[in-house]
């Protein structure tokens, strides 16, 4: 019997539709977001909530840029993948750097110098030969050796949208000038490098070079393109291809670090003057947007609205995979692959991922092959032991996926403005103050009510794993904790009590006015979601009787407000460039202040004692002595306590089981090379859990029109039926 | 006609001009250029000798409306405003703060915006005007109440949980599509299937009530009886008839949309990882980029001014006796 016309006009729609999402999803899972065969290559697939602001290795500085260019930039020195404490190799340097101590006249000096007869210090760096740049336009000669694509004509540029619209593509070796050039950009006043500042007072000649060139663009005018290749900067200098040196004034160790990061990587001459043509910048094809360099990949795709593709780099030079690590590595299968030939991942596909909840769901789904752990996710995949440990839950553990922790080289901290008349000052009442209210804030409680236990309670400046740091009871805050059987604790209510009364406030009132103390915490605003974390810290304070305003202002005013040294009580972080003591300690030396200075000392602290032994510390080589000196830079900032140290984040990753090689390095920024895809395996489990079920949509559709079916009877009995 | 378009044209500079100016003064009083400074150059490491710099190269050390250390008319052309704002009424973007070109970034986004936009719009009207003239046709009947019913409890949801809720539904429950994620060419259907679906669906309960409205106001008039007396049938009447007739009303809420269907939306591009200019603005405005915001803003205004311009210029195409003048 032929279908009425009405359900004949659905039933047309709707079974093509049907038809169409049965036969055209192919073999594989119908969710997977990648294209077929996608997940059986050795293609890591993950993602980014935020784009990276910028590529160019002179700007970058946070870590979703350096996670970028550290795959495809090499400065000369990288961080041991598997060797703890954290420890510097060479890697596109034949062996570490050697110094040598100058005076005034540029005799040298032998190792075991004193400092004051340090003028300067002098590195030298020898590179490996063969090294080459990955294959670019900005290479291409043509027969008479000139640059092909360095004068871009408007009909070239016509057809040229992205960088892989360029037809051919050349290299060339890496030299000694290339990482010349890159520390001049480093000092250029257009590029705003964050370091430039820093390094006017160590490179040798970089303050006068940044000063020529700013007179010399000031000179020619806005959209002036300099070469810098006609300027020289005296304290770099190449003695050949595979050798060159840097002078610094006096004695700075901690330059070694600085030579592991992206600001000191190579960068040729020919790429800077490539992009810098109009047509392509107006094409936003920049050096801050497709970096080229030596890496192990190369960028390949970089479309931040919506992923970004990293490849091999088809010129990557020689690099194995450690053989030695530390204790456990073997066991735990990080040795494995020692040896082979890196990388073993030939494409990276980073997904712009705004929201967790699907960020979630797809690692769960297995497309994503690895994931971090955001807050609303915390309780599905992990649990704690009985004994405090973080496990992972059933769940989890099912789906094969592991979890890997590791304190993170950063500190959070309560800070007080030493310049405020309250709660600032050096005196023992002000610091009796302070340390009272460090004993109150409890942020073992702060860490498992609102960090699902992922931090440690911070003891002083140095977390753990950086030179200074110490475990048990010497390495506690003996104003805050005490050592109870194997463990700190942190003192009691009644103990910080005594503290505020012998600063002058018993019970929270001031003993010569008999006014309430009133403290003011500066926050940036906050949504309804923050109350609860709000009046956490208003109970904190409470306990001691002290009344806490929590004066609530946006980031802006909130910086201005820093700027200007008008908070009386903020909070703050830093996530460490290096791991050197010096890095975390410098936050608190006197010359570095915030108010006035522009610093990164918010508190404003400033001691003579602790930048005495500070400027001592910081130059002094790893050993004994130097750790009996950051001892007693701790007990200064303890009792003198500028800041409630607050604690140390723990970073929680997952990983699907066919990810491998993994070990939290958290100063390295080139693992991804060392880390291996075994795709057979992802390929079988996302098929395991992605089978698309299609009944329940058949039986939705089918009730759909058995719905329809007496309405359209009634219909048509209406369209029978006589007017009368 | 001619003469209303122009007059048109030339009330929307005064309007868009002043849009201008308040975009600029809403976005100074909550940033000053230092902050801007600040946020692009980053938290750490940053002195005020850099900020300074920063400032000097991007024409933000200039006084924000009046420059009084000027003279002539360089106290009025030597400002923060005239120099980002004259080049915007040339459709000349420039340069966001972080360097890039703007117009290509608009260029580039406003393709994915579209992909989604634009069978959201039409898929959704379809949609909604067929169950509307369905509802009308069986009115009286248990379908009307309880689709009426319905329509309310679906206008009642909110739309985040419609994208929510259906990535978990389709995309994970039922594994059908993908959660999220986007693709050129062939292969966009699969990701383009799910928010255009929930985008569909999220919008049923307002748009048939809306719609259903509008026929029930046709329908019981003189002209319907007619063509029923006639002998027409009911579906014939509705889809025909009824239909054209009350397409005035719907045109206003759909023709103004057009323009606005380039500049996206942020919902369903977060969520669903579609790279489309929705959340440019937002992010602009998260990062200070004052460059972007004055772009985007302008560019909203005009498009929708030409929006209403459009729906003024389609009553005359569907009702033959509107005259402009």
């Amino acid at each position: 019997m032929p279908l009425p016309a009405f359900p004949r006009c659905l039933a047309a729609v709707l079974l093509p539709a049907i038809a169409i999402l049965l036969t055209a999803c192919g073999e594989g899972p119908w969710n997977s977001p990648y294209p077929a065969g996608a997940a059986s290559g050795r293609t890591l697939f993950a993602s980014f909530s935020e784009r990276p602001k910028h590529l160019d290795p002179a700007r970058a500085y946070s870590s979703d840029e350096f996670r970028i260019i550290g795959q495809v930039y090499e400065p000369p020195l990288q961080y041991h993948y598997l060797q703890r404490p954290y420890a510097l190799e060479p890697l596109t340097a034949v062996v570490l750097p050697t110094v040598r101590y100058l005076d005034r006249d540029l005799k040298v000096l032998p190792d075991d110098a004193p400092e004051a007869a340090i003028a300067y210090s002098e590195y030298a760096i020898r590179l490996k030969p063969g090294i080459r740049f990955q294959p670019h336009p900005a290479f291409v000669r043509d027969s008479e050796g000139a640059y092909r694509y360095h004068a871009l004509t408007d009909e070239q540029l016509a057809s040229i949208a992205r960088l892989d619209d360029f037809g051919e593509l050349a290299t060339r070796e890496l030299t000694a000038d290339d990482y010349a050039h890159q520390v001049k950009r480093l000092a250029h006043p257009q590029l705003h490098s964050p370091i430039a500042e820093l390094m006017k007072t160590y490179i040798v000649g970089f303050r006068e070079l940044a000063d020529v060139l700013k007179r010399d663009l000031d000179a020619k005018g806005p959209g002036t393109v300099l070469d810098l290749r006609d300027y020289a900067l005296e304290g770099v200098q190449v003695v050949d291809a595979h050798h060159y040196r840097v002078r610094l004034h006096g004695k700075y160790p901690q330059f070694r670090f600085w030579l592991a990061m992206p600001f000191f990587a190579p960068m040729p001459w020919e790429a800077e003057r490539f992009y810098s043509q109009p047509g392509l910048v107006a094409k936003n094809v920049t050096l801050d947007w497709y970096p080229v360099g030596t890496g192990a990949y190369q960028l390949i795709e970089n479309n931040p609205n919506r992923r970004i593709v990293l490849g091999r780099n088809p010129y990557f030079h020689d690099e194995f995979y450690p053989t030695e690590g530390e204790p456990g590595d073997r066991e735990s299968g990080l040795l494995v692959n020692a040896g082979n030939r890196l990388p073993f991942i030939d494409r990276v596909v980073l997904a712009l991922e705004k929201e967790t909840i699907p960020y979630w769901n797809k690692f769960l789904q297995g497309y994503y092959d690895s994931s971090g752990l955001a807050s609303d996710n915390f309780d599905q995949a992990v649990q704690f032991s009985a004994q405090g440990n973080a496990e992972l839950t059933r769940e989890m553990q099912a789906q094969g996926i592991s979890l890997e922790t590791a304190v993170a080289a950063s500190s959070y901290y309560m800070g007080f403005n030493l310049l405020d008349p309250v709660i600032g000052g050096l005196d023992e009442r002000h610091c009796k103050l302070r340390q009272a209210l460090s004993i109150a804030l409890d942020y073992e409680e702060f860490i498992t009510i609102f960090m699902n236990g992922r931090g440690i309670p911070a003891q002083g400046m140095v977390p753990p794993g950086i030179f200074g740091h110490l475990d048990g009871p010497r390495g506690i805050n003996p104003y805050v904790y005490d050592w109870v059987g194997n463990a700190p604790r942190r003192k009691s209510i009644e103990a910080a009590r005594q503290r505020l009364a012998e600063a002058g406030y018993p019970r929270g009132v001031d003993a010569v006015t008999g006014k309430p103390l009133v403290l003011y915490l500066d926050i940036t605003a906050r949504g309804p979601d923050d109350k609860s974390l709000l009046n956490w810290y208003r109970k904190q304070f409470d306990k001691l009787g002290i009344q806490l305003v929590l004066r609530a202002t946006d980031y802006n005013q909130f910086q201005q407000k820093m700027a200007n040294g008008n908070a009386q009580i903020f909070q703050w972080g830093w996530n460490a460039d290096y791991p050197d003591p010096e890095n975390f300690f410098f936050l608190l030396y006197g010359p570095n202040r915030k108010a006035g200075l522009g610093g990164e000392n918010a508190a404003n602290y400033q001691s003579e004692r602790f930048d005495r032994l500070f400027e001592r510390m910081r130059n002094m080589d790893d050993g004994p002595a130097r750790l009996e000196v950051i001892q007693q830079l701790q007990e200064i900032v303890r009792h003198d306590a500028p800041w409630i140290f607050g604690y140390h984040p723990k970073s929680f990753a997952l990983h699907h089981a066919w990810f491998r090689n993994l070990k939290p390095n958290l100063m390295a920024n080139n693992e991804l090379k060392y880390q291996l895809i075994e795709p057979a395996q992802r390929v079988a489990r996302q098929r395991e859990w992605n089978r698309p079920r299609v009944w329940p949509l058949l039986v939705g559709l089918i009730l759909f029109f058995a719905a329809l079916v007496p309405a359209w009877h009634g219909y048509r009995r209406r369209q029978r039926a006589s007017a009368l | 006609m001619s003469a209303y378009l122009i007059r048109r044209l030339l009330y929307a500079v005064p309007l868009l001009l002043g849009v201008n100016i308040l975009t600029f003064l809403l976005f100074f009083v909550v940033n000053t250029p230092d902050d801007m400074a600040r946020m692009q150059l980053g938290q750490k490491r940053v002195g005020p000798e850099a900020i300074l710099d920063w400032k000097h190269e991007r024409g933000y050390d200039l006084p924000l409306l009046w420059n009084e250390g000027a003279e002539g008319t360089a106290q009025v052309t030597e400002t923060i405003f005239y120099q980002k704002s004259v080049g915007l009424f040339l459709f000349r973007f420039g340069r966001s703060d972080q360097g890039r070109d703007i117009g290509a970034d608009i260029r580039t986004r406003m393709w994915p915006s579209l992909a989604i936009a634009t069978p959201s719009l039409v898929l959704g009207v379809t949609v909604n005007v067929s169950l509307a003239l369905l509802v009308v046709l069986f009115r009286l009947t248990y379908l009307e109440f309880w689709g009426m019913a319905l329509c309310v409890a679906l206008m009642s949801v909110s739309s985040l949980f419609y994208i929510i809720g259906g990535q978990y539904l389709f995309g994970k429950l039922l594994q059908l599509v993908p959660i999220s994620g986007y693709d050129g060419g062939r292969d966009a259907w699969r990701f383009l299937i799910l928010p255009l679906t929930i985008s569909v669906i999220s919008g049923i309960g307002s748009g048939v009530r809306w719609y259903r409205t509008l026929f029930l106001d046709e329908v019981e008039k003189d002209y319907v009886r007619t063509a029923r007396a006639k002998g027409l049938g009911e579906l014939r009447v509705l889809f025909t008839h009824v239909l054209r007739n009350a397409l005035i009303p719907i045109l206003t809420g759909i023709v103004v949309l057009l323009p606005l269907l380039f500049t996206g939306s942020l919902l369903n591009e977060s969520f669903f990882a579609i790279p489309g200019l929705g959340s440019y603005t937002i992010d602009a405005i998260q990062q200070q980029d004052f460059a972007i915001v004055r772009s985007m803003v302008y560019l909203g205004s005009t498009l929708y001014i030409l929006g209403l311009l459009l729906t003024d210029i389609s009553y005359t195409l569907v009702d033959p006796r509107v005259r402009l003048h």
